[in-house]
């Protein structure tokens, strides 16, 4: 009896989704990069219990501390636990490239599923704005917003975001033109259905595999383009402990306690490939007629 | 061809002239004013007056925003530095080379070197070589620039001090920024070119070559680089544009006179004209740079050629296909 059960099971068709769950949980270096996320997100989610003092505790008397058993990443110019301003700097470095990325994709597939749906002038009207952002590199234009809008966290996000808005928009644009143009559209109009509708219940559910990929590595790229600002001064300020912040207020230290800069460096690019990991797992499970 | 790039050049016109009105608007709309910044709390009311009136802050944004686009068309002239006053030209012209050859320097490393290792890893899919290939192309993309920079100081400039730490004195001084950013960079070309030789390396038209006993050489650069050429020249084109503003960062860390340190020291002195030229000279310099590139398409490939032959429009449209 169970045997036929299981034999029931396997043969019955699986959807599109679960072909490509399977797909990305059979990826090994995918699964890898996935744990990896998932330990440094519990890590410094579980900040609080690690590092009870908190990152801001000063111990002038234990300054430049190499790590050892009591400060295992050792201690900053002011004595500061590095292990705590490392995970604590987590916090904020994950919370802006996601929000990031989600102010990014917000606008842009908006942007992206109106022009493409419409077509015309209003395509040509946002393509053409779009453009103007595209002609400077992202990080230039991120540095332009944030340099104007002032430091703290809720303005690199926002600099952040919008200078990613363009490729979202082209991300969603592209595949919409081709499924606008599909039968279950017609259908959906045929019913009377609304525009609001038919772009949300009908066309992006079909369109969601290059948009979920282009997530996957934005994350990534938000958390860089965080890191940079903070580097250059601007984005995140002192004393947030976010990641670049850490090595920008680190980096004058380099030669003689290497440590303080290689420790925030090593998170980020931990963090940030493991995220490119998932995120070609992802890519490659969601699109398999790639050849990667 | 000429008729193509003539469009073009006259395509980039409302492109560039937008990227003057956001970079404008972007600053009008910052709160506080300017000169209480750049004059500090103490100064009176009519210094502050007489500064807006220096820099012509009283005007319209209307007035404003033509009077600049017609100094630059007209005369080439992005205005005053609120920092020194200094007329901005000067300053980024007399820096403006230096960058400009870090980023040529860089690309030319991430190209050359991405390209060749994208070919070997596709040659030899699934080998040792490409497990490794992969690596480097997946690390390359994870780890931030200004970082790999610092280690790569620690390591050749500070531990085996081979190199010089900083400043920018003759081509010893050029291969530590422009290889730490040009080896990141050759990951994604390496990725691309993987990518889009796998797509033709088991086309019709390569059997066929090998059946007609061409060398696996020819069969390689003929054949199969050949039609994969176009996604590879288009990531020569965001390439450049990535590492233009890289070298801005990496700047900073190796003390670079270029237009990076200008930018980041505008950027702290609040000198909004500065930043403002600076944006707009990498945006041209971008534009260009993509058009070089399009019109190298042609180069490369016969049936772009063939495109454009027949009408500019369809080119575009090839392009979005193939890339």
């Amino acid at each position: 009896m169970k045997q036929k059960e299981t034999a029931v099971y396997t043969t019955k068709k699986r959807s599109m989704m679960q072909e490509s769950m399977h797909r990305l949980v059979k990826n090994k270096t995918a699964m890898a990069g996935l744990i990896v996320l998932l330990i440094v997100i519990t890590l410094c989610a579980l900040a609080g219990f690690i590092c009870p003092e908190g990152y801001d505790k000063q111990d002038i008397m234990n300054k430049f501390i190499s790590p050892c058993a009591e400060y295992p990443l050792g201690t900053d110019n002011l004595g500061r636990s590095m292990l705590a301003r490392v995970l604590y700097g987590g916090r904020y470095s994950l919370f802006i490239g996601l929000a990031a990325t989600i102010v990014a994709a917000g606008i842009g597939i908006i942007m992206g599923s109106v022009a493409a749906f419409y077509g015309g002038l209003v395509d040509n009207l946002i393509m053409r704005f779009l453009d103007a952002f595209n002609a400077i590199p992202d990080l230039l234009l991120a540095i332009a917003i944030s340099s104007v809008m002032g430091g703290g966290v809720l303005n690199a996000i926002l600099a952040i975001g919008i200078s990613s808005v363009p490729a979202y928009a082209r991300t969603a644009r592209g595949p919409i033109l081709a499924v606008k143009e599909q039968e279950f559209v017609e259908a959906a109009r045929a019913l009377d259905a609304r525009d609001r509708r038919i772009i949300f219940r009908h066309i992006l559910p079909n369109v969601l595999s290059p948009i979920i990929v282009h997530v996957s590595t934005g994350i990534s790229g938000g958390i860089i383009t965080a890191a940079a600002l903070s580097f250059l001064g601007l984005g995140v300020q002192a004393p947030t402990p976010e990641w670049g912040a850490l090595l920008s207020a680190s980096r004058q230290y380099i030669r003689e306690y290497p440590y303080l800069v290689t420790v925030p460096g090593v998170c980020i690019a931990m963090v940030v490939l493991a995220m490119n990991l998932f995120g070609d797992g992802l890519r490659d499970a969601l699109d398999p007629k790639l050849k990667y | 061809m000429g008729r193509y790039i003539l469009k073009r050049l006259l395509m980039m016109i409302p492109v560039l002239l937008s990227v003057v009105l956001l970079i404008f608007i972007l600053q009008f709309i910052t709160p506080g004013d300017p000169a209480k910044l750049q004059l500090g709390t103490d100064a009176t009311n009519e210094e502050i007056e007489n500064w807006h009136e220096k820099y012509g802050l009283n005007d319209p944004f209307a007035v404003q925003f033509t009077r600049y686009v017609w100094g630059i068309v007209s005369r080439g002239d992005f205005g005053n530095s609120w920092r020194n006053g200094q007329p901005i030209t000067q300053e980024i012209i007399s820096r403006w080379p230096t960058t400009f050859l870090l980023a040529i320097l860089t690309t030319l490393v991430s190209v050359i070197s991405g390209t060749l290792l994208g070919i070997y890893a596709a040659l030899h899919r699934g080998s040792l070589g490409d497990a490794i290939a992969r690596v480097i192309g997946i690390l390359g993309i994870s780890l931030p620039n200004f970082w790999f920079a610092l280690m790569m100081i620690l390591l050749f400039a500070v531990r085996l001090q081979w190199l010089p730490v900083s400043g920018f004195y003759g081509p010893l001084y050029w291969i530590l920024p422009a290889g730490t950013l040009g080896v990141l960079g050759a990951s994604s070309q390496m990725r691309i070119t993987r990518s889009a030789m796998l797509d033709n390396i088991n086309a019709d038209f390569v059997r066929t070559a090998r059946a007609k006993g061409q060398e696996e050489r020819v069969i390689t650069y003929h054949h199969i680089l050949r039609n994969a050429l176009i996604p590879i020249l288009t990531n020569v084109g965001s390439r450049f544009a990535q590492n233009l503003t890289g070298t801005m960062i990496l700047e900073q860390i190796f003390a670079i006179p270029g237009i990076g340190t200008l930018m980041v020291l505008a950027i702290n002195k609040r000198d909004y004209p500065q930043l403002r030229a600076s944006v707009i000279l990498v945006a041209a310099t971008v534009s260009v740079v993509n058009l070089l590139i399009d019109i190298a398409y042609a180069a490369a490939d016969p049936r772009v050629k063939a495109t454009f032959k027949s009408s500019s429009g369809n080119f575009l449209k090839f392009k979005k296909r193939a890339g």
